[in-house]
């Protein structure tokens, strides 16, 4: 089965490197990159990078990016306009770990790219403690 | 001025040169109100800009703009990558493959760069980032008959006037109104990127 794939984009590598292998555990069939920190070791985004880590995983099902903070996201929408328009990658307003693991889940299905992105989104309201 | 490839090198040396002479001072503001790397990040992209220069000469000032462009977003990373290597890149599109261009026709450049700057970082101004020195600057400057003096002026005034917003952008928005009292590394680094262009100005012109 075909799947959308994501790309984790992150300040720090570590925490990137981290996201994909808990991701993998959950969920090995669902092809996930990863772009993070700078190429000297440093904290830090690069839009080369995630463009990079975008055609390591790119199919014509689509790629949805995760992002943690900030500048993370403009670096993000530069890697997207520099790959140019004829491809369906979108970008998941949503928390990069909690967002990431709903993304996996509902890729893992076979889902379209807007359901990934809808799933990765609605972790934001999520509770994580139970409420009674 | 009649603006060739070189001249725009020229121009983008001396901002080298001032990156590197500023490096301490724009990460200590940065440090205030940001993550504290912003005088790093531009001067490992300079730095790469200048070896670029060394090896390499351009036709026109279009085909430098672009390439400048990828050593920006390729090397400076973080949120200035990102932003000043977007202007540049539309700076290119503006000078297209005119060999030379008037100072009219470089302001144009610098409006379309300006644009892209708003648009990739969503800011307006009195948000406190470096939209505060290029949006004001090229309203002001239209580019004919352009006083570089007055330019120069202008472009050091609009980053002292970031001191006093309150942050809405980045990092620093994190900080609220405590963000208040320091200048902007953004406007700080622009500053001097106009401030070497006008320099320029005076020196060729």
């Amino acid at each position: 089965m075909d799947r959308v794939s994501l790309v984790f984009v992150s300040h720090s590598a570590d925490i990137v490197k981290g996201i994909k292998a808990l991701l993998y555990e959950m969920q090995p069939e669902v092809n996930i990159a990863v772009a993070g920190g700078e190429e000297d070791g440093g904290i830090g985004t690069n839009a080369m990078d995630i463009q990079q880590a975008i055609d390591t995983v790119y199919t014509d099902k689509g790629t949805v990016i995760l992002f943690d903070l900030g500048s993370a996201l403009l670096n993000a929408e530069l890697a997207i306009d520099m790959a140019g328009d004829e491809r369906l990658v979108k970008i998941a307003d949503a928390p990069i770990l909690e967002g990431g693991y709903a993304a996996v889940v509902e890729a893992g299905f076979g889902s379209s790219v807007d359901k990934v992105v809808d799933a990765a989104e609605k972790a934001r309201s999520m509770r994580k403690i139970p409420q009674d | 001025m009649t603006w060739t490839a070189e001249d725009i090198q020229h121009w983008l040396k001396q901002f080298a040169d001032q990156i590197h002479e500023h490096k301490d001072e724009l990460t200590d503001l940065d440090q205030k109100i940001g993550d504290g790397d912003h005088g790093i990040n531009m001067a490992r992209g300079v730095k790469e800009m200048n070896k670029l220069f060394d090896e390499k000469t351009f036709a026109t000032p279009g085909e430098l703009f672009k390439a400048v462009a990828m050593v920006y977003i390729g090397k400076i990373g973080g949120a200035s990558g990102p932003l000043y290597g977007s202007a540049m890149m539309k700076m290119a599109s503006s000078a297209g493959t005119q060999e030379t261009l008037s100072d009219k026709e470089l302001i144009d450049a610098l409006k379309a760069g300006k644009t892209a700057i708003e648009q990739r970082g969503k800011a307006s101004v009195g948000e406190k980032t470096m939209v505060d020195v290029w949006v004001p600057l090229l309203q002001k400057f239209d580019g004919s008959d352009v006083d570089w003096n007055a330019f120069s002026d202008e472009a050091d005034e609009l980053k002292a006037k970031t001191k006093e917003m309150h942050a809405k952008k980045g990092r620093a928005a994190y900080l609220g109104a405590r963000s208040v009292g320091h200048i902007d590394p953004g406007s700080a680094s622009s500053a001097l990127f106009f401030q070497t262009l006008a320099a320029t100005a005076r020196e060729r012109g």
